[in-house]
């Protein structure tokens, strides 16, 4: 219990002390003393610093110890019950329960073992000490789900072991009409694959209010440069993966390659400069500005009409820190003069350019996950059976003359009150017809 | 009729109930505690229609979603987990009275989400474009409601034990409508016992999600790793009352705690903290 509040504390740091950022960035938010204390106690990657993962093994062999423990013991319980209820167990019982009655003893043996049968559970029939015992119970094995639980959470680490070794977490971009055979890992190795991916389209579509609606790609799989049938033009969204040989591909980014082309010159028309600007970084002006494209088209009249040719939306930076966007023409020289002239900016004009949309995709390769499934899995079924199913035991002891009804319940005893009292109605009545005979 | 008409008239049916509970309190008078506990169950019905005409709501504007995408829309699904559980909980055990500690969530949830929150209808990013969306808080919310009712179990309890350590309740101070201290204690037992294995649930379809999503079924995400915070604390709480016997003013306590975290969790990440989770931020 200690551990899993230290856990829970410890777990904290990572969630205030963003994980995994490049160290300039830390270094300006907590200064320098901080960050080396921080660097050295691993807070910046603290789940997978040695002491929280000793911290997560420590947790592990606390289970694995406590459930040794006291796992025999439960064993016992559940594979070689006491069958007999003898005075100390009688005594040791709340629900119990005599019946006086004159009759037969093999006679009441017949009905209290057909009673059990039909309302409960098969009997174990002993005879000892003169008496006769009857003994039933339902779902002794309820008894092990919290061994279950504690087997899930060991299962869940295997499974994530599993992953971290035998698989890896990539990243690829592909333009569309291209094809690529290996991955980039997150360590910036390239992972070759066994096949080719191809990506033969990339749209986004909006909503009206602008927001991002869907990302979508069509991928196709490639063996030996022919497409795999059953993997031809599969689309693939975001919550919509294609896995392909245990290796899947998500939808997770987009973006534009390639290049622009402007001239820039004084507002005068003097001083003609070329200038080329790629799709994804930014350039810099002959005036000590900074600019880049947010997007270009290169014929403007779906979008204006009764305007043709190419057109950028471009944002300048200028040296005393404003930014500007800016809509340049290829077609419009006198447009082009006045948005310079009334943003104060050198005269920009567009050329054109080529640019080809690209798909970001995650890969993923966990042979684990299957593993971590089925953790889930008996961590659910067995915190169920933990908490909503009890182990209930009923004993009968037989002599002359008298009936005894025993019963426990090892959680839930509220519950299983209504239950034992109507075992003994019954009891009762089955019984007392008997002796008035 | 509209949605939001509703989601008003729910608030309004949640602060009566909450008040005619106060009054329960103080007069005792049978009469009163009934009529908190139906204007509770009016609230919950309202909510319910206004829930489902939010959701028809959504498809007439041709961005049809369950609605359970944005902070309002899951401030008002707590808040109506909660009455839900809380009338499972009346329906089970029939100690009203707890009304008087529940009802108020449900009602500061409410008043919340109608004044501070924005209330649009908004169409889904895609990352929640996903059945799982709806298995995922579902579960979770149940869960975040049982802590909820926990807590204000623990809270009446700690209120009750302090007086009957002090002195011999009195036929007529307000504590002696309080059902006794161990019945407390058992019902914040039990409403962990229940809330436990959703909170569980919750973080499995969460992590069944993000594994569907992204292909990682957990990232460390500020979310997820206080998720696992709560899970820690309940399941501590779990340990500290089967194996070492905490009952009473500690498992009080902790309970207490535990739905701190849970609502840091729910609230606290969204609103400080950035991650997947970060719907909040744009109130």
């Amino acid at each position: 219990m200690f551990l899993l509040l230290t856990l829970a504390v410890t777990s904290i740091i990572g969630t205030v002390i963003p994980q995994g950022a490049p160290p300039p960035e830390y270094l300006q938010t907590i200064g320098e003393n901080k960050f080396k204390l921080y660097k050295t106690l691993g807070f910046f990657d603290m789940y997978h610093s040695g002491w929280f993962i000793l911290l997560l093994a420590l947790l592990t062999s606390n289970l694995i110890a406590c459930s040794i423990k006291r796992l025999p013991q439960i064993w016992r319980l559940i594979t070689r019950p006491t069958t007999v209820m003898d005075e100390g167990l009688g005594k040791s019982l709340s629900l119990i329960e005599s019946v006086s009655v004159h009759a037969d003893r093999s006679l009441l043996r017949d009905k209290s073992i057909a009673l059990l049968r039909a309302e409960f559970g098969e009997p174990v029939v002993t005879e000892a000490d003169g008496s006769c015992h009857l003994f039933a119970q339902k779902t002794p094995w309820c008894r092990l789900a919290v061994y279950i639980v504690h087997l899930s959470i060991i299962v869940i680490f295997i499974g994530a072991i599993i992953g971290s070794i035998f698989g890896y977490k990539a990243h690829v971009n592909i333009i569309e009409g291209e094809a690529v055979t290996s991955v980039m890992s997150r360590t910036g190795k390239e992972i070759p694959l066994d096949f080719a991916i191809g990506c033969e389209q990339f749209s986004v579509s909006y909503y009206d209010t602008g927001a991002p609606k869907e990302f979508k790609s069509i991928l196709t799989v490639l063996e030996d440069r022919k497409p795999v049938p059953g993997f031809t033009r599969v689309p693939i969204i975001v919550n919509d993966p294609l896995t392909y040989k245990g290796i899947t591909f998500y939808q997770s980014s987009y973006g534009k390659v390639g290049e622009h082309h402007f001239i820039i010159s004084n507002r005068d028309g003097s001083n003609k400069t070329q200038l080329t600007v790629d799709s994804s970084s930014s350039a810099k002006l002959p005036d000590g500005s900074g600019m880049h494209v947010l997007e270009s088209t290169q014929d403007i009249s779906p979008f204006q009409p009764g305007m043709s040719g190419p057109a950028a939306h471009i944002e300048v930076h200028t040296p005393t820190g404003e930014t500007k966007a800016v809509v340049i023409y290829a077609q419009y020289p006198e447009l082009n003069a006045r948005t310079s002239e009334q943003n104060g900016l050198p005269l920009i004009s567009y050329t054109g350019g080529q640019e080809q949309e690209y798909t970001g995709l995650q890969v993923v390769k966990d042979p684990g996950v299957w593993v971590v499934w089925l953790g889930c899995f008996l961590m659910v079924a067995g915190v169920y059976a933990a908490f909503f199913m009890s182990h209930r035991r009923v004993w009968i002891r037989i002599t002359d003359g008298e009936v005894t009804i025993g019963g426990h319940s090892n959680k839930n005893q509220a519950g299983f009150q209504p239950v034992f009292a109507r075992l003994v109605e019954r009891l009762r009545n089955d019984i007392s017809g008997e002796g008035e005979k | 009729m509209t949605s939001s008409l509703l989601f008003n008239s729910t608030t309004i049916a949640y602060l009566a109930s909450m008040l005619l509970f106060f009054i329960f309190l103080a007069s005792r008078s049978r009469g009163v505690g009934t009529a908190g506990s139906i204007l509770a169950l009016v609230g919950l019905v309202l909510q319910t229609v206004a829930i489902g005409l939010r959701w028809k709501e959504s498809y007439a504007l041709g961005v049809g979603h369950v609605p359970l995408s944005n902070l309002y829309e899951s401030v008002v699904f707590f808040s109506w987990t909660i009455v839900l559980f809380y009338f499972f909980l009346d329906l089970k055990y029939k100690h009203r009275v707890i009304g008087a500690f529940v009802m108020p969530f449900a009602l500061l949830g409410m008043a919340w989400a109608q004044l501070g929150l924005n209330s649009g209808i908004e169409p889904l990013v895609p990352a929640l474009q996903s059945n799982w969306l709806l298995y995922h808080v579902v579960t979770c919310f149940l869960g975040y409601a049982a802590f909820a009712v926990a807590c204000g179990i623990s809270v009446m309890f700690l209120i009750r034990e302090g007086h009957e350590r002090q002195t011999d309740i009195s036929g007529k101070s307000i504590v002696a409508t309080f059902p006794a201290s161990r019945i407390l204690d058992d019902l914040n037992y039990k409403a962990i016992m229940i809330g436990f294995p959703l909170l569980t649930l919750g973080i499995v379809t969460g992590a069944a999600w993000a594994n569907y999503a992204w292909g990682t079924y957990w990232s460390w995400d500020p979310k997820e790793t206080w998720s696992l915070i709560v899970w820690f604390i309940y399941a501590a709480f779990l340990h500290a009352r089967i194996t070492r016997g905490w009952f009473g003013r500690r498992a009080a306590w902790l309970s207490i705690i535990g739905f701190a975290a849970t609502i840091f969790c729910y609230l606290g990440v969204n609103l400080l903290l950035s991650g997947l989770h970060s719907y909040g931020g744009g109130s």
